[in-house]
């Protein structure tokens, strides 16, 4: 089983114009477990994802993964809150377009992984939208990452395709042994995925519960998942 | 499948070669209502068209035509993409030369055309010059909507997945280009063929316009709708077999073209 990767963020301070996001915000992330960070839309969730993933750079502080800076850190799996996918290209195409060594039976293989047996040759336009995000995270899995980030992937989809798929995150990442941070609204997301919670909220933007679940992700049932949604909910709302 | 003929595409073609049948069935009604030397019918345009390429003129001055205005479209095509990809990439070039495309797309190609002849003389060089002068700013307009228009959301995914710089430009970038290139392609063939013959009247030593300009001396309808038959035979032969084919091939993965 491969091994996550550490994350450590120690963020002093991101502005966006006068108002201060984030002034002083640390948290860490061991290697190999899965962190949701939980709170309100707009909180700047999705904002510190992409400074862990390299995208905003425009911050003070350190972002390590394994000790290094985003920017020479491993690239890492994204999945975005979109499918964003190449509508020029097929599914396999789609993971060859960021990962241009992988060859085409490892490819279709990470497809299969994902449930799309017969889906190599199909475009985005011909692909259901639960097809799409499959893709995407067979995309994120294709650069062979210790660290998944993953921003608010089952949001604007049917429950039951959120189940499906969040059943599929949580496989591949045991499978895996990823190291992943979930950035989610929702508290279901969090209950069923994470093996610890963080809640963030205000602003400037601060720890407000940082929450280890004790039953194991295959061992939690449906009253497991209702208890600590309905933690989750309280520890939001106060 | 993107690459194949289905029959409701095959039922539009169709539809749009039964549509010249009927334009020329339209010209011989109303040229047999007309009965003037000066509407010829579509027959006697034919015949015509049959006997100029025996006597061996049609064909070189197609040909003369034809080669100005594919060395035009060549070198403006080129010139403007990279002139509206930098425009479209950097506000402040923008900024500063966006005006000068303004007037070039403005200004008359007639006085373009006069001007280049005064310059350089009734040369080769002159005509396919004042033909770039005219289309490029057209292609550039297109080009920088183009690279304004690119989605950044997959600026993103190619910077957090570090795509290389080849790779974007092959697989994130010239993709969502094409459309605009394609556009400006097809937009600028049509203002090509209409410049090229106009320069050619005003001055030139063959070709189409030229051959065109001498059968207006004459008033010679047959002669100028024999060779604008010809010519436009090209233009639809060049439509189909290369404009749509490469259309389809480039943008097949877009719903309204599969």
């Amino acid at each position: 089983m491969a091994t996550g990767a550490k994350l450590i963020a120690d963020i002093k301070e991101k502005s966006f114009g006068e108002e201060a996001l984030f002034d002083g915000l640390r948290f860490e992330v061991p290697a190999g477990q899965v962190v949701a960070l939980i709170g309100p839309s707009g909180v700047g969730k999705s904002t510190l994802l992409r400074m862990i993933g390299g995208i905003d750079p425009d911050y003070e502080g350190d972002i390590l993964i394994d000790d290094l800076v985003p920017a020479d850190a491993e690239v890492p799996g994204f999945v975005f809150q979109d499918p964003r996918l190449l509508p020029w290209e097929t599914a396999l195409g789609n993971l060859l377009a960021v990962k241009p060594d992988l060859a085409d039976d490892e490819g279709r293989q990470l497809l299969v992984n994902v449930g799309l047996d017969a889906a190599e040759n199909l475009r985005p336009g011909e692909l259901s939208g639960g097809m799409q995000r499959r893709v995407a995270l067979a995309r994120a899995l294709a650069v062979s990452s210790r660290l998944l980030l993953l921003d608010e992937p089952f949001v604007s989809i049917d429950r039951k395709l959120a189940r499906e798929l969040q059943a599929l995150v949580a496989s591949v990442v045991d499978r895996l042994g990823l190291t992943v941070l979930l950035v989610t609204h929702d508290p279901y997301d969090a209950a069923v995925l994470a093996d610890r919670v963080i809640t963030l909220r205000g602003r400037p933007v601060r720890v407000v519960d940082d929450m280890a679940l004790d039953t194991p992700r295959a061992a939690r049932n449906a009253d497991h998942v209702a208890a600590i949604v309905s933690e989750l909910d309280m520890g939001m709302r106060e | 499948m993107a690459g194949s003929r289905t029959p409701k595409r095959q039922g539009k073609i169709g539809l749009e070669w039964f549509s010249i049948l009927l334009l020329l069935a339209l010209w011989q009604v109303i040229s047999m209502l007309v009965q003037h030397r000066l509407f010829p019918s579509p027959i006697v345009v034919f015949i015509e068209v049959y006997d100029l390429a025996r006597e061996g003129l049609l064909f070189p001055d197609l040909a003369k035509t034809l080669s100005r205005a594919a060395a035009a479209f060549v070198v403006a095509m080129v010139a403007g993409i990279v002139i509206g990809s930098v425009l479209g990439r950097f506000r402040s070039l923008d900024g500063l030369f966006g005006n000068w495309v303004l007037i070039g797309l403005n200004i008359p190609a007639i006085v373009v055309a006069i001007t280049f002849y005064i310059w350089f003389g009734l040369t080769e060089f002159a005509l396919i010059i004042a033909v770039v002068v005219n289309k490029a700013p057209l292609v550039s307009v297109a080009m920088r909507e183009g690279v304004r228009d690119l989605d950044y959301g997959l600026s993103e995914l190619a910077h957090v997945y570090r795509v290389s710089f080849w790779q974007r430009v092959q697989k994130f970038i010239v993709p969502q280009l094409m459309p605009y290139v394609l556009t400006a392609a097809r937009t600028g063939l049509s203002l090509i063929w209409k410049i090229v013959l106009v320069f050619e009247v005003l001055g030139s030593d063959g070709g189409v316009g030229f051959r065109i300009g001498l059968f207006f001396q004459h008033f010679d309808m047959k002669g100028i709708l024999a060779y604008t038959v010809a010519f436009m035979a090209v233009v639809i032969l060049f439509e189909y077999g290369v404009l749509r084919r490469l259309e389809h091939r480039v943008l097949g993965w877009r719903p309204a073209q599969s």
